[in-house]
């Protein structure tokens, strides 16, 4: 019975026209299962075995795939909820465990980004003790490093939207680091170098690193509305296409590493 | 969560009151500050690299494991203290990075060992003997399949048991004591110690990335490109894994369990008292250098020149001769052959990265050492290194 319909089903115009290959179970229509899925196609088509055993990877690099899409996932969902300016942000924080079914969002949230930032070194310190940053892959361990800096960016843009205690003043303790960056931050070394002419200076409270991170001299309301957008959108968006070209890298530079 | 239960059944305090365990916490609490610590840890790091085919043995490394964990875990049933620190749920994430650190580098390094003997005894690879390419569906697709299932329980199982913390609403004019960055950054923080905040929170930060960008043009030995070894690239495993894990996962674990108030250090077992006063001894490289009689009871004593730059001489040629000397010095004598390798422009930022690096270390034995603060002070131009 149940085949017969499956069959039946697998013979429609509308399944053909979707999937353009038989059921994947010889080598040919495997082979097709692959190539003619945008997704399955970022893989080669054919892998070498010793590079997807687990003791190899860790799993690390899926794992932290697995936990952006997660974050997408969920974080799509508490944009719903949740209002970026100071009268809101909190009360909606509060909101989401007492009003919203299901109330473990922002724990799958805040838990994932942590086990993201432990996968991701974790990932990191595996490619780096199998040497797969050697060549043909040196580009590609770049592309990490800097899908490693956003990693850590979204997670610290994210930690101030609760705006509780904790919140603001680890991002206060965070930023007040780039009042310090040498000659663009108002505390940093040689911060006067750079003037608009004799006793006009162009490095000030109001014009500074710290400034440019903050909207402001303090974490204040801008800043949670600075924050809110380059956690939502820049900072996704970004990663999400370096994360494309990783992958496709990966593909062109032969596959998962393993001995030459 | 982790308290006794048999104790809270008994309508006890849950902590088990063992007197016998007072010295002991004592002996830990006291020796714990970094000035000591470190110093047995790197030991520690080092050990662990030139004996790795031994300890990652399983047996051995299963006892490891065993007796990591019932000391880590233990502990939180016989110390109060230690047991909020642990238990914080913003702490737990640092538990598994431990754990997950642990594990991976056993299996790593398991790996290698056997690769090594393998080389050794001029035998291909455990790969190169069994390897035989598969098909991406079904071998990888469905192990993908059963890792996303089995992370997705994880989570949602994660995200049940353990509630996100929520403190009151923020409050611009009370910063809570300690204010602590987001724990990923703690490495960061602790080394505000050492450092000032241009340095700690900005130059290190940037080199550490162009560092981490710039290493496979710096590494150019050809082996273990592709597979587990360590006998075949001792050198580089060596120097980024005490920058990962002794530079920056072990001052993270400081920085989170053991900087209370004021960034005061307190053993896993001491309570976070915000009254405590430490002593601060501010000395300059410059005042050993002009008044060394006061401080060291032996030499000259001047008075500090007014000109800053010649107050801070000592200061600026030391760092100077650190940044500047010490690399052409590696290049003509140890690395003469990497150097020749990588040629004058590519060895020169290496060396520029790795003397940088090196500075964190050298200033914390300093600091221990001689009470160090800065070598150049110059608060006419807010730079202080
Ligand atoms: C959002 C972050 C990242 C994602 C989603 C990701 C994902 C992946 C995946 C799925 C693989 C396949 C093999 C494996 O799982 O180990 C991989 C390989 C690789 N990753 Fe990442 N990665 C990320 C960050 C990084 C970082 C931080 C680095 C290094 C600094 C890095 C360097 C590499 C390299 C060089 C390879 C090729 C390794 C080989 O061929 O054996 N990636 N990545």
């Amino acid at each position: 019975m149940l085949t017969t319909a499956l069959n039946y089903i697998r013979s429609t115009q509308v399944w053909s026209s979707i999937f353009r290959h038989g059921i994947p179970r010889d080598r040919r229509t495997r082979v097709m299962a692959v190539m003619s899925n945008v997704f399955l196609h970022l893989h080669p088509v054919a892998v070498r075995k010793s590079g997807i055993r687990l003791s190899f990877t860790w799993c690390m690099g899926g794992l932290t795939f697995f936990l952006f899409l997660a974050e997408t996932i969920s974080g799509i969902l508490l944009m719903f909820y949740y209002r970026p300016v100071i009268e809101y942000a909190y009360a909606d924080i509060q909101g989401l465990r007492a009003h919203v079914t299901l109330g473990v969002l922002r724990e799958i949230h805040r838990w994932g980004a942590h086990a993201m930032i432990i996968s991701i070194w974790l990932h990191m310190m595996r490619v780096f003790l199998t040497g797969s940053y050697k060549p043909p892959r040196e580009f590609n361990w770049g592309v990490g490093v800097i899908l490693l800096v956003l990693t850590m960016l979204l997670s610290f843009t994210g930690y101030l939207l609760p705006w509780d205690q904790l919140a603001i003043w680890a991002i206060t303790v965070g930023s007040n680091m780039g009042k310090a960056t040498p000659v663009f931050g108002m505390q940093g070394p040689f911060s006067d170098v750079l003037a608009f002419r004799e006793g006009v200076p162009m490095v000030t409270t109001k014009s500074d690193a710290a400034f440019l991170l903050l909207a402001g001299t303090k974490v204040g309301a801008p800043a949670l509305m600075r924050f809110y957008v380059l956690h939502c959108i820049a900072l996704p968006v970004v990663a999400g296409v370096l994360i494309a070209i990783h992958f496709w890298r990966i593909r062109k530079d032969g596959g998962i590493s393993g001995p030459m | 969560m982790f308290s006794n239960p048999f104790l809270l059944a008994a309508g006890r305090d849950p902590f088990v009151e063992l007197p016998q365990l007072e010295g002991v916490k004592q002996f830990v609490n006291n020796w714990s500050p970094p000035e000591f610590s470190l110093p047995f840890i790197v030991l520690l790091f080092i050990v662990l690299l030139l004996t790795y085919k031994k300890w990652t043995k399983p047996v051995i490394a299963l006892t490891l494991l065993v007796v990591f964990v019932v000391v880590y875990f233990g502990a939180m049933l016989v110390d109060y203290n230690y047991y909020e620190i642990l238990k914080k749920a913003d702490n737990v994430p640092i538990t598994i990075m431990l754990l997950g650190c642990g594990i991976f580098l056993w299996t790593a390094f398991r790996q290698a060992a056997r690769n090594d003997v393998r080389l050794e005894a001029g035998k291909p690879l455990v790969d190169e003997e069994r390897d035989d390419k598969v098909l991406v569906w079904p071998d990888l697709v469905y192990t993908e399949l059963i890792c996303l299932v089995l992370a997705s329980a994880v989570l949602v199982i994660w995200a049940v048991v353990l509630p996100a913390p929520l403190e009151s609403p923020a409050n611009p004019a009370g910063p809570p004591n300690p204010s602590k960055a987001p724990w990923y950054f703690l490495g960061l923080q602790e080394m505000l110690v050492y450092f000032d905040p241009w340095m700690a929170g900005v130059i290190l930060p940037v080199m550490i990335i162009t560092g981490l960008i710039a290493m496979p043009y710096f590494d150019t030995n050809p082996k273990g490109n592709g597979y587990y070894t360590f006998r075949e690239r001792p050198f580089a495993i060596s120097v980024w894994l005490f920058g990962f894990l002794i530079l920056w996962v072990v001052l993270i674990v400081f920085g989170v369990f053991l900087r209370g108030p004021n960034w005061n250090f307190f053993g896993p077992f001491a309570y976070w008292d915000a009254n405590m006063q430490v002593p601060l001894t501010n000395v300059m490289m410059s005042d050993y250098f002009w008044n060394p009689k006061d401080l060291l009871g032996f030499g000259w004593s001047y008075a500090l020149p007014k000109n800053p730059f010649i107050r801070e001489i000592s200061g600026i040629v030391f760092t100077a001769a650190w940044v500047f000397i010490l690399p052409p010095l590696l290049a003509r004598t140890v690395m003469r052959k990497m150097c020749m390798q990588l040629g004058t422009f590519r060895f020169y930022v290496m060396a520029f990265h790795l003397v940088i690096m090196a500075m964190l270390p050298l200033k914390m034995a300093l600091r221990w050492l001689l009470t160090l603060k800065y070598f150049i002070y110059l608060p006419e131009y807010n730079l202080n290194l």
